[in-house]
Parts: structure tokens; C-alpha cells; sequence
């Protein structure tokens, strides 16, 4: 309507009332914002909602990519709980993800606060320590950790240098979860300069009161550094768990597609690369994608739930 | 004002030049230690990598326990082994299709993420929240959930041995940190510009071009930056779907290395590694600044 009037309207017989003008000026606000979303709405829909909703309904069936999908209900989630190398997955993922995840913060918030200083060459060392998570998960680290951890290797030496000989951490089906935290820990400096950032904000002068009022080192971080960085401490703690769940290629390599020695690295993504692209039980897979998406999602909104009970934010006390 | 009193203001001075001098020792003291103890963090940090270089350029009989980082008889007969290659496919092919794929996806995300960065900062349309939610609970959503439906489409169109699946994400945005570190970015960016830019009749295509892209350049480099090395680094994506080996990636070629080589051939295998990191450590020194800047910045507005 309001279009026809303007093109048919040459001599100015009305100028369309300002509530017209402004609902135009939003439909075109609209397809501008449509035509520039249009490369993130494809993919999502192509490749992430799609694939979701196709994998829920595979997730019921039997399917091994040269046969139709079957119907199976439930069937795969009840094979899975009576999957003992199901179970040990998840045990192998959440013993790593339960022990590495707060190793790894710990080391990251202590370095930050050595650094957090005014010391000279300090953004130096925040970049060094930064560099292990760049490559930490690369095929070429793996083959490292591997090398640097077999029998006779240079941790079996070190080892034996200070009379323990626990031998080979990567044949040891008891050593190699040590190593793998040893690993997650050693790429301590992502969450290091998150965390750096946090403490930037930290005003000073809640420091000095504190100094003031008597309060010690332990007393300072207790009741200023931890509650004025939970939010940053959350965020890593989300970031770093999500992460730590997924973790692939270094398990591939070192354990060599397999998960062993006796199931001890067969972490939950490597057991469900077997099932779907070497087994080809895609429909046990996708039943396994599920479980791990509902776990990954109760985590986050306990997160969330949680967090005003232990998040300080210090805009809710203004 | 009296002779007492001078002595008196001396007599602080000098003390507080003694507290002075006592304060600096403690300064002094205090760095000593901090860098020592920092310094050999970075001993310990560094050792696994150095470790690897330096045993790329031993004999492969002196490599496993051998804890010094001195090679005694160094020569660069490992990496003439791995520059051979594999299976009759030549190392620089390996190379040329790492660099294929990163260099695309490089191109595909800053393309793709910056354009729908732009919709959901700068404009105001209908939806906009749901999608913006939807995109947020994107990056949480662990990616094994998607890859056997991928898969199996890929698989039925014949794509399957191409790079097109590994690639078709990146240029529809479907990573979506990189649209999400665009957006913080953006919604940083002085709104008057717009404002006036749009009183000079630009739409939003002229804003996004001339206005809002050129500064948006760090964030664009970070991103281009990260896609680089992610793609250099990914593993899941070349195993499921490179099974030709001439057009394997570095990642993937090197776990055929590690299966075809016997364990003895350790030279081989950490000249190989090394090969692979080379163009990954590269961007980190180059561009150490807008990598850790990036991760302060996404972990703070997170």
C-alpha cells in the first residue's frame, strides 16, 4: 500500500504518516538483517540443526550407511548401558575431565597471580606459556608425549633418577591418565590469560583497604581475588569442561585408534569414532552424540543455576 | 626554625632514605625471585617442545631417554627421510593441501563471520534475539553430535575424498566463536559513525564496507589468525573425510607416518612433527599480541 502511493503519488499528494514510514524503514531493516545473516542461516540450518534433528532420529535406529534405517526405540540406549566399553568411556572422560579441568585452573590462576605483578618481561612470559595451548592439541605434540612417555623414555629416566621406576606411562594401563592430565595441565596458559585479564579489573584499591583493616595474603585472595574473579573463574570452568569432553586426536594417536592399553585411554569421543566410522553402527553413534549433548547441556545449566549462589557480580551490589 | 629543629627534618630524611634503601632490596630480592622462579616455569614449559626440535636433528638410536637437549652428532639426515615422504606421495603435497584447506578457511570465515557478525551487532530486524541465542548455544554444542549426519549427506552426494565438507562450514559461518568474537567486537564500535554514515543516505552494505570493516581489522586478523591454525591443526575432520592419501593433510599424513614407521624411527617421526608445527610456531611469533589479546578479550566478555 504505502509503496503504491509513493510510486504513484509524483506530485507529493501525501506524505505516508510517520508510523508507515517507520514500519517500511523496519521491513527493510528485516531483509537487510536476513540478507546479511543468510551465510550463518544456512550453515546452521545445513549443518548443525539439521544434523542434530537427523541424528536424533538415527539415534532410534539400526543404520550402517548401504542399508536402510531401522527402527529400533530405545534399543541403543538400552545396548549402551549394558555396553561395558560404553561405560568405561564415560569413566575414562569423567575421571580426565573431573581430575584435569581443576589441576589445569589451579595452575592456570596461581601463574596469573605471579605474573599479575609489576615486574618487568611479565607479558613475555604470558606469551610463552601461552604457546602449549596452541599446539597442545596437535598431531605433533601426541606423537611427543608419546615418545617422551614410552618404556625406557625420558620420564621413565628422570623417574629413576629419583629411584621410582614406574617404566613405560604409555603401556601402564594405571600411568596413562596421569599423563593425559600431565598434558591438559601442561596447556595451563589459555585459562592463564583469561584469567590475567580478570585480575587487571580487580580495583587496587580493595587491596590497600584490606591492608589497612590488617588482612594477610590468604585473607586478600579468600575475600577479594576469588569472589571478585568468579565470573571469569565460571567462564573458564564452562570453557575448560566443554573442552575437555571432546578431546580426540592426542587419544587417537597415542593409544593408537585403540583406547588401550586395557581401556585406559578409550575417552568417550575416540569409542564413538569406532562405533560410527570403523564399526559403521551409526545408529549406536548418533545414540551416543545424544547421551554426550544432554550431559554437556545438564552441565551448563547446572552452571548457570548455580552460579548466583557462588558468581559474584559486583554490578548487583551497586 | 630553631637549631633543633633542622636536626629534627634531618634526621627523617635519613631515615627515610634508609627505608628507601631497605625497600629496594626488598624490590631487589623480591625480582630475583620472581624470575627465577618464572624462568624456570619456562624451562619446564618449553622442554617437550625444545625436546622435540632438538631430537629431529639426533640419530633415532639417541633419541628415546636420552634427556639432554644437546644433539652431539647433529645432521639434518631426519628431515631429508620426512621431506621423502610416504607411500610414493611427496611431503609438499601434504603441505600444499594443509595449506589449501587453511588458507580457504581462513578466506571462507572472515568472509562469512564478519558479514553475519554485522547483522547481529548493527542490525535491528526481526528474530534477532532467537537467532543470537541459537548462536550462543552453537558454541557449546560438542560437534560429534553433527558429524555422522554430515557425513552421511556428504557421503551421499559423493563429496566424501573431496575438501568441500571440510571447507562449507567456514564460508556459512558455521564456527560460530568467530561470529561471536566479531560481534563483541563490533558492538565496541561508536554507533555515530553509522548514524551518519546513514544521514549521508549509505545503506548497510556501503556501512559495512567502508565503515565498519576497516576497523574491525584486529579483530578480523585474530579471527584469520585462529582459523589458520585450527584448520592446520584439525585431525577429525581429514580422518573422516581424506582417504586418498594424495590429498591428505599434514595431521593425517603424520598418523600414516606413525603407523607405517617402525617405533625405532623416532628421527623420522620428530622431523616430521617439527615440519608440521613450523608454519603453526611461525604465526605465534609473528602474532603473538593479537593471539592472547583475542583470548583475554573473548574470556572477559564472555
Amino acid at each position: 500500500m504505502t509503496l503504491i502511493a509513493k510510486t504513484t503519488g509524483t506530485g507529493g499528494r501525501a506524505i505516508p504518516p510517520p508510523s508507515a514510514t517507520r514500519r517500511r524503514r523496519r521491513a527493510a531493516e528485516t531483509r537487510a538483517g536476513y540478507a546479511f545473516l543468510s551465510p550463518w542461516l544456512l550453515g546452521f540450518f545445513l549443518l548443525t540443526a539439521g544434523p542434530m534433528l537427523a541424528s536424533l532420529y538415527l539415534a532410534f535406529t539400526k543404520y550402517n550407511l548401504f542399508a536402510d534405517p531401522t527402527w529400533v526405540g530405545l534399543g541403543n540406549f538400552q545396548l549402551l548401558l549394558q555396553d561395558p566399553r560404553f561405560l568405561q568411556s564415560a569413566k575414562v572422560t569423567a575421571t580426565y575431565v573431573l581430575l584435569g579441568t581443576p589441576i589445569k585452573l589451579i595452575a592456570a590462576l596461581a601463574v596469573a597471580m605471579l605474573l599479575n605483578n609489576t615486574h618487568r618481561g611479565k607479558g613475555a612470559y604470558r606469551s610463552v606459556f601461552y604457546a602449549p595451548s596452541l599446539i597442545g592439541a596437535s598431531i605433533s605434540i601426541a606423537i611427543v608425549w608419546k615418545a617422551m612417555f614410552i618404556d625406557a623414555g625420558i620420564v621413565d629416566q628422570v623417574g629413576q633418577f629419583f629411584g621410582m621406576s614406574p617404566g613405560g606411562w604409555v603401556g601402564n594401563p594405571n600411568m596413562t591418565m596421569p599423563m593425559f592430565i600431565l598434558l591438559t595441565v601442561w596447556q595451563f596458559g589459555a585459562p592463564m590469560v583469561i584469567f590475567l585479564a580478570g585480575l587487571k579489573q580487580v580495583p587496587a584499591e580493595l587491596y590497600e583497604a584490606a591492608s589497612v583493616d590488617g588482612a594477610g595474603p590468604i585473607r586478600k585472595f579468600l575475600r577479594i581475588t576469588l569472589p571478585m574473579l568468579s565470573p571469569v573463574l565460571c567462564f573458564n570452568l564452562l570453557l575448560e569442561t566443554i573442552h575437555a569432553v571432546q578431546i580426540f586426536a592426542s587419544a587417537f594417536i597415542i593409544s593408537g585408534g585403540t583406547g588401550g592399553p586395557a581401556g585406559s585411554t578409550l575417552f568417550y569421543t575416540l569409542y564413538l569414532y569406532m562405533r560410527g566410522f570403523v564399526d559403521f553402527r551409526m545408529g549406536y553413534a548418533s545414540a551416543m552424540a545424544w547421551v554426550l549433548v544432554v550431559v554437556v547441556g545438564i552441565i551448563t545449566l547446572l552452571f548457570f543455576r548455580s552460579s548466583k549462589f557462588w558468581v559474584h557480580y559486583s554490578g548487583e551490589a551497586k | 626554625m630553631t637549631a633543633a629543629g633542622i636536626r629534627v627534618g634531618s634526621d627523617t630524611e635519613e631515615y627515610s632514605a634508609l627505608l628507601r634503601r631497605r625497600h629496594h632490596t626488598t624490590t631487589r630480592i623480591r625480582s630475583v625471585l620472581f624470575h627465577t622462579f618464572v624462568l624456570a616455569l619456562t624451562a619446564v614449559v618449553l622442554y617437550p617442545a625444545l625436546w622435540m626440535l632438538m631430537s629431529s636433528l639426533k640419530p633415532s638410536a639417541d633419541i628415546v631417554g636420552n634427556v639432554s637437549l644437546w644433539p652431539a652428532n647433529a645432521s639434518l639426515d631426519n628431515f631429508v627421510k620426512a621431506l621423502g615422504g610416504i607411500g610414493g606421495v611427496s611431503f609438499w603435497t601434504f603441505f600444499r593441501n594443509s595449506m589449501i584447506l587453511a588458507t580457504a578457511s581462513v578466506v571462507g570465515i572472515v568472509l562469512s563471520a564478519s558479514v553475519s557478525a554485522y547483522a547481529f551487532a548493527r542490525i535491528e530486524f526481526a528474530g534477532r534475539k532467537v537467532w543470537f541465542a541459537l548462536m550462543i548455544g552453537s558454541l557449546l554444542l560438542p560437534i560429534h553430535v553433527v558429524i555422522i549426519p554430515q557425513y552421511i549427506i556428504f557421503n551421499n552426494v559423493g563429496l566424501v575424498n573431496t575438501f568441500v565438507p571440510l571447507l562449507l562450514g567456514k564460508f556459512l559461518a558455521a564456527e560460530a566463536f568467530f561470529v561471536f568474537l566479531m560481534v563483541q567486537f563490533m558492538r565496541n564500535l561508536p554507533r555515530e559513525l553509522d548514524e551518519a554514515a546513514r544521514i549521508d543516505g549509505a545503506g548497510h552494505v556501503r556501512i559495512f564496507t567502508a565503515i565498519i570493516l576497516p576497523l574491525m581489522k584486529p579483530a578480523l586478523v585474530t579471527s584469520a589468525i585462529f582459523a589458520f591454525i585450527w584448520s592446520w591443526n584439525d585431525f577429525l575432520g581429514p580422518l573422516l573425510y581424506l582417504k586418498d592419501p594424495s590429498l591428505y593433510s599434514l595431521p593425517i599424513a603424520l598418523r600414516l607416518f606413525v603407523d607405517q614407521t617402525s617405533t625405532s624411527d623416532y628421527g623420522a617421526l620428530m622431523a616430521m612433527s617439527v615440519l608440521a608445527l613450523i608454519p603453526v610456531l611461525l604465526f605465534f611469533l609473528v602474532f603473538q599480541r593479537y593471539l592472547v589479546e583475542g583470548v583475554a578479550t573473548q574470556g572477559l566478555k564472555g
